[in-house]
């Protein structure tokens, strides 16, 4: 029983690192911060950390099984502009409104899946293309920003509840309660780490390996427009925003890493990404706090983003077989 | 599968005519249109506007044999711009003639950093170079909200950017032929070339063969950097000013125009011929969609479904159970 | 006894090559049954075709009375067969319990029962004899002896009636391959039906219950264990005498064991796999590494090729002393070693890339001037040595994948003569290839030497280490504990010295 502790903790050690990590930015951050822990201070912060980590988690699935989804930030944005259109009127409309946003964003998801699985084309270019196509899509729906949200749903997530804990916390408590957790802890979960680990071994021992792929992209599509839900109760408008979108993306792609997830799969963890998300989000609002010269603020997130995801190579100088550096 | 098409997918021409025989058909849809399309000038102005393209796609492309990715383009394209202006700044007369070479000379060193990361930190080409491009955002942030600099192009940026010196045909086209030639010549004729090939293939066999791997990915890198700025240069002589986030149109269609003409994402193979006619497919795609007058929210629409569905034709990979 | 399983009459065709024909077998319960053959005599396409990876062309395949088609590996499992192939099917970064029940894990509520999943991997390690193996532990986290164990444990968790193991044992330590031994024995007595194919005559002696011999994709003969000699069986598995399979030593001459070695090897040590390793190979002469699988004799070639870091002791050639730092110092005209390593597809070739380009990969700064490549020189060169290795291709533009396993073996070797090099070290170069090649290639590696080149060679086939090395250094836990040479270097020496079971031998 001793060393399942041990296990479990070289497990989940990416995952702890990035929680570390964020705790320690975020506590400096709080210190320096004028107002320090506050209920508005803490609500704003989670308000935005919350809308990448989502993204993140999104990232995270395919990741794992050694693909990637270059479109999440796009369906983020498509989610959005949506929502601005249908999240309206009377609750019950608000509500139904929320389903067609996820549904829309699970059917972008389950599109990619399907050209790479029956269309046996690589992740990265399938998602590049069809990333502009779901932007296309966003486009036609608010050509210029716009739209309304149920404000009482708006109010409701973007703030904070009884005692003080920000709404939006909450809400990604939920998700990964609901998306992640059982995702993980499911066949199709651990198929998708089969398949990121090693395809081959995985189809030889009988898993299935296009459904997972499907399963897989269809949740990511889901998750990116549970973002782009959340982000139109902060923003109170749909925006088609192609800059907006392939930030998002790429920062979904550095907060895995940052997290502890590899980029060739089968292993890692989507809590992890969130704390990956937060701390990028994190360092942005620390370079302000500490009165960086806004100038110099982009070099320095650049800078720290850099040396965030080189930390891996440290593992490079105990390597005395070179042949291990290569595929 | 006929006879005929299995012999084209093995010579692994076949992306290289499907993009051709897609381009003629863009050329012939485009006429159908506005009589002006086939015209020499219009086609030429077409090349010229190509010809950007194709230097950063040339470097992504042999990032992309190597089997990575290149994600600082659009960051390295306005280094190049910015840095080459303001050098004319910096430098007066000297910097006249210093502002092309050492715009190019940045993004080469750009680079070399991502090269350094990719092949002895060994960190994933893609995280890296985004980490580059994030870095290189920041650094022109400071440079030219700091020191404002001369952001204005050169005489003789824009005389190559925009001029025509020999028989009219542009002076950005010769940039680019020329630029293609050397990589022609350097991807076929020349050891490098086949280390190239070699390492995108399998970097451990060509380690093991002798080869020094990590200095072919570091001096791709290197040239990769250079064409984007090389690009950004000519940019900015053809606006006559150099802005910021002058590269972020360049990225993905850089990309698609590499994949498109049948160079293979993972790398080990891919023809220089496949990426020309993929950036003159993506090049005229962009014209017809905007002479059409098709709203955005259309183009970006079909510019994505044109790339999938010409991968769905010659790009698809093979069944599990092969 | 009615057997479990019978193939009968099976063919199975890759291109113009008859990998099986007309092929019989058949197993019962209670009996571990051994395949025997060279490599390519049909015995692993046998295998697949019982274990649903490939389908025959031809023939039918009858399970418990009733007539059977696998299209996937996982419905002969769920038949009850399982296999263990030389290629892992495990994950590496997946636990081990997660790779025992990868297929059909006990749920709970829709999800993985993770506490029922446990019970069940560690079930299925006692059984396999594998207990000290924590089922939380990742398996890349494993030796290859132990992931060999979970393989096995892996195999054993679907309740098989039929267990099939092709080379199961190459991986394995000594204290390890008597744990299997003894196990096989137990799951005999239980009733499973056990098919076994390995190389090693003294395993097949001391297990099997019945023997089945092939010969370039036919069977030869059935026969309970025992009944025939060794030589006998031998003499069925190539056609041939033994004695004439193998090109002619040259006899041990007194001015060859004068001068300086090609190669002298004083105390190589490396990251505690490898201690205090001394040779000394002379020009022409054939040294064999011998000793079970990773007794560090793959490591030892990559510390002499400067692919390991942090390598200790010194190596000199033709008495000059060397510090080899990467394998592109090694192959300069100056230094002069080549390596052909184990596994050519992943290792030796660029597999998409041609036969042509493949040849002269190596060697490309002998037909450039200033990095450009002089295509006439090099069309020269490739040209002749595939003559000279007799390649069999028939356009060199062609990519190398489509060549067979001994023609792309041929091109790695070929690659590496482009260089003309003074030491030569092959690791297991005729492994998985068929007879006919892997005669040429001894005899290729005879010229060689008698050519000058001083040659190592590493092989876990017994008889092409007796058949074509002057001396044999077997490799046990990372040293060498023995030198064979002349009367003393037969099988019987091999097994002893490489099966040695002491303390430090158990991992």
């Amino acid at each position: 029983m001793q060393r399942d502790w041990l296990y479990h903790l070289r497990e989940m050690r990416g995952t702890y690192a990035a929680a570390a990590m964020f705790v320690v930015i975020f506590t400096v951050y709080i210190a320096k911060h004028q107002t320090g822990w506050a209920v508005p201070v803490l609500t704003t912060a989670a308000n935005k950390g919350v809308l990448l980590a989502i993204v993140a988690m999104a990232q995270t699935l395919p990741v794992l099984t050694s693909g990637i989804d270059l479109s999440v930030g796009m369906v983020f944005v498509l989610a959005n502009c949506l929502a601005s259109h249908l999240v309206v009127g009377t609750p019950l409309q608000a509500a139904a409104g929320c389903v067609a946003v996820l549904a829309c964003g699970a059917l972008c998801g389950f599109i990619n899946g399907a050209i790479i699985v029956w269309g046996r084309l690589q992740p990265i270019v399938t998602t590049l293309a069809t990333g502009t196509v779901f932007y296309g899509i966003a486009l036609g729906l608010r050509p210029v920003p716009g739209g309304d949200v149920h404000a009482g749903l708006a109010d409701a997530l973007t703030g904070a509840l009884p005692g003080g804990v920000p709404a939006m916390l909450v809400v990604l408590v939920g998700v990964v309660v609901v998306v992640w957790l059982p995702f993980r802890r499911s066949v199709v979960g651990r198929a998708a780490l089969a398949i990121g680990s090693s395809e081959a071994a995985a189809y030889m021992s009988g898993v299935d390996v296009g459904r997972t792929k499907l399963v897989t992209y269809t949740l990511a599509g889901l998750l990116a427009a549970i973002g782009g839900l959340l982000l139109t109760f902060v923003t109170y408008s749909g925006e088609a925003s192609s800059a907006s979108g392939g930030v998002y993306t790429l920062n979904s792609i550095a907060a895995v890493v940052i997290g502890g997830t590899s980029l060739a799969g089968g292993a890692g963890s989507a809590i992890g990404s969130i704390f990956g998300a937060l701390v990028l989000r994190t360092i942005g609002d620390l370079l302000f706090v500490f009165d960086l010269e806004p100038l110099w603020q982009p070099l320095f997130q650049g800078v720290i983003l850099l040396a965030a995801v080189s930390l891996g190579a440290l593992q490079l100088l105990k390597v005395s077989d070179r042949l291990e550096l290569f595929r | 599968m006929t006879a005929l098409a299995l012999r084209l997918r093995k010579s692994g021409h076949l992306p290289v005519l499907a993009a051709a025989a897609c381009l003629v058909a863009l050329l012939l849809l485009g006429s159908l249109y506005s009589r002006n399309f086939l015209s020499a000038e219009y086609l030429l102005l077409q090349l010229q506007i190509a010809s950007f393209l194709g230097i950063v796609a040339t470097g992504a492309m042999l990032v992309i044999l190597l089997g990575g990715i290149d994600l600082s383009v659009p960051w390295t394209v306005t280094v190049g711009g910015v840095m080459s202006a303001a050098a004319a700044g910096w430098w007066g007369a000297t910097g006249e003639w210093l502002a092309i070479p050492f715009g190019i000379a940045c993004g080469a060193a750009l680079g070399l950093v991502n090269g350094i990361g990719v092949a002895w930190l060994r960190v994933p080409s893609m995280i890296f170079t985004l980490g580059i491009n994030a870095v290189a955002q920041g650094l022109i942030v400071v440079q030219t909200g700091g020191f404002a600099p001369q952001d204005r192009a050169t005489p003789a940026m824009h005389l190559i950017a925009t001029g025509r010196s020999l028989f009219g045909v542009p002076n950005a086209l010769l940039v680019w032929l020329a630029v293609g030639l050397a990589t022609v010549f350097m991807l076929h004729r020349t050891t490098l070339g086949r280390a190239i090939y070699g390492v995108g293939n399998r970097e451990r066999a060509a380690y093991l063969s002798g080869i020094a791997t990590r200095r072919v990915v570091a001096l791709c890198f290197t040239l990769a950097g250079a064409c984007s700025a090389a690009a950004g240069v000519l940019l900015t002589g053809y606006s006559t000013k150099a802005y910021q986030a002058m590269g972020d149109a360049y990225l993905l269609p850089a990309i698609a125009a590499v994949v498109l003409g049948g160079t293979h994402i993972l790398g080990g193979r891919g023809s220089y011929l496949g990426t020309i006619v993929g950036v003159l497919l993506i090049t005229l795609l962009q014209s017809i969609l905007s002479v059409m007058q098709i709203p955005e929210m259309g183009r970006q629409i079909t510019y994505g479904v044109v790339i999938v569905a010409m991968l769905l034709v010659y790009g698809r990979g093979k069944r599990l159970s092969d | 006894m009615e057997p479990i399983l019978r193939l009968e009459d099976v063919s199975k065709r890759y291109g113009g090559v008859h990998a099986l024909e007309r092929a019989s077998f058949a197993c019962t319960r209670g009996r571990i049954h051994a395949l025997l053959g060279e490599n390519g005599a049909g015995k692993s396409t046998l295998i697949k075709v019982m274990a649903g990876v490939v389908q025959p062309d031809e023939g039918r395949i009858v399970l418990e009375g009733s007539e059977r088609r696998f299209l996937h590996p996982q419905e002969a499992v769920a038949a009850g067969i399982a296999c263990i192939f030389q290629e892992l099917s495990l994950m590496p970064d997946l636990s081990v319990a997660d790779n025992i029940c990868i297929t059909n894990p006990p749920r709970r509520r829709g999800l993985i029962d993770r506490r029922a999943q446990r019970r069940i991997a560690e079930a299925a390690l006692a059984r396999a004899g594998a207990e000290g193996i924590h089922p939380l532990a990742p398996v890349s986290s494993l030796s290859l002896s132990r992931r060999q164990m979970v393989e096995i444990a892996k195999a054993l968790a679907r309740e098989p009636k039929i267990l099939i193991l092709d080379e199961a044992t190459s991986a394995l330590a000594a204290a390890d391959v008597e744990r299997v031994f003894a196990l096989l024995r137990r799951l005999r007595d239980e009733g499973l039906a056990i098919v076994y194919i390995s190389h090693r005559m003294n395993e097949v002696a001391a297990l099997a219950d019945d023997c089945s011999v092939f010969r370039n994709g036919r069977h030869v003969a059935t026969f309970a264990a025992g009944t025939r000699s060794n030589a006998e069986t031998v003499a069925m598995m190539i056609g041939r005498d033994i004695e004439h399979a193998y090109p002619p030593k040259p006899a041990r001459s007194p001015e060859r064991d004068e001068g300086a070695a090609a190669i002298e090897v004083k105390g190589l040590s490396w990251n505690g796999r490898l201690h205090d390793i001394a040779l000394a190979v002379r020009r022409g002469e054939i040294v064999g590494l011998g000793g079970l699988d990773g007794q560090g004799q793959r490591e030892f070639f990559l510390a002499l090729f400067g692919v390991l870091r942090g390598v200790g002791g010194e190596v000199r050639l033709d008495g000059e002393p060397v510090a080899v730092r990467s394998p592109r110092e090694a192959k300069r005209a100056g230094v002069g070693i080549a390596l052909v390593p184990e596994d050519r597809k992943t290792d030796g070739l660029m597999l998409p890339m041609s036969v042509r380009d493949n040849i002269s990969f190596a060697a490309l700064d002998r037909f450039s001037r200033t990095g450009v490549v002089v295509a006439s020189a090099e069309a020269a060169a490739v040209g002749e040595i595939v003559r000279r290795l007799s390649i069999k291709a028939p356009e060199l533009g062609d990519a190398a994948a489509t060549l067979s396993g001994g023609n792309q073996q041929k091109v790695v070797i070929a690659k590496w003569l482009l260089n003309v090099p003074r030491i030569v070290l092959l690791s297991d170069p005729t492994r998985g290839i068929d007879v006919g090649t892997k005669q040429e290639i001894h005899q290729l590696l005879r010229r060689l030497a008698d050519e000058g080149a001083a040659v190592l060679l590493y092989s876990t086939d017994y008889a092409e280490l007796i058949g074509c090395c002057d001396r044999v250094a077997v490799f046990l836990d990372g040293r060498i504990v023995r030198w064979l040479a002349g009367d003393d270097l037969n099988e019987h020496a091999l097994v002893a010295t490489a099966l040695d079971v002491s303390p430090e031998a158990a991992h």
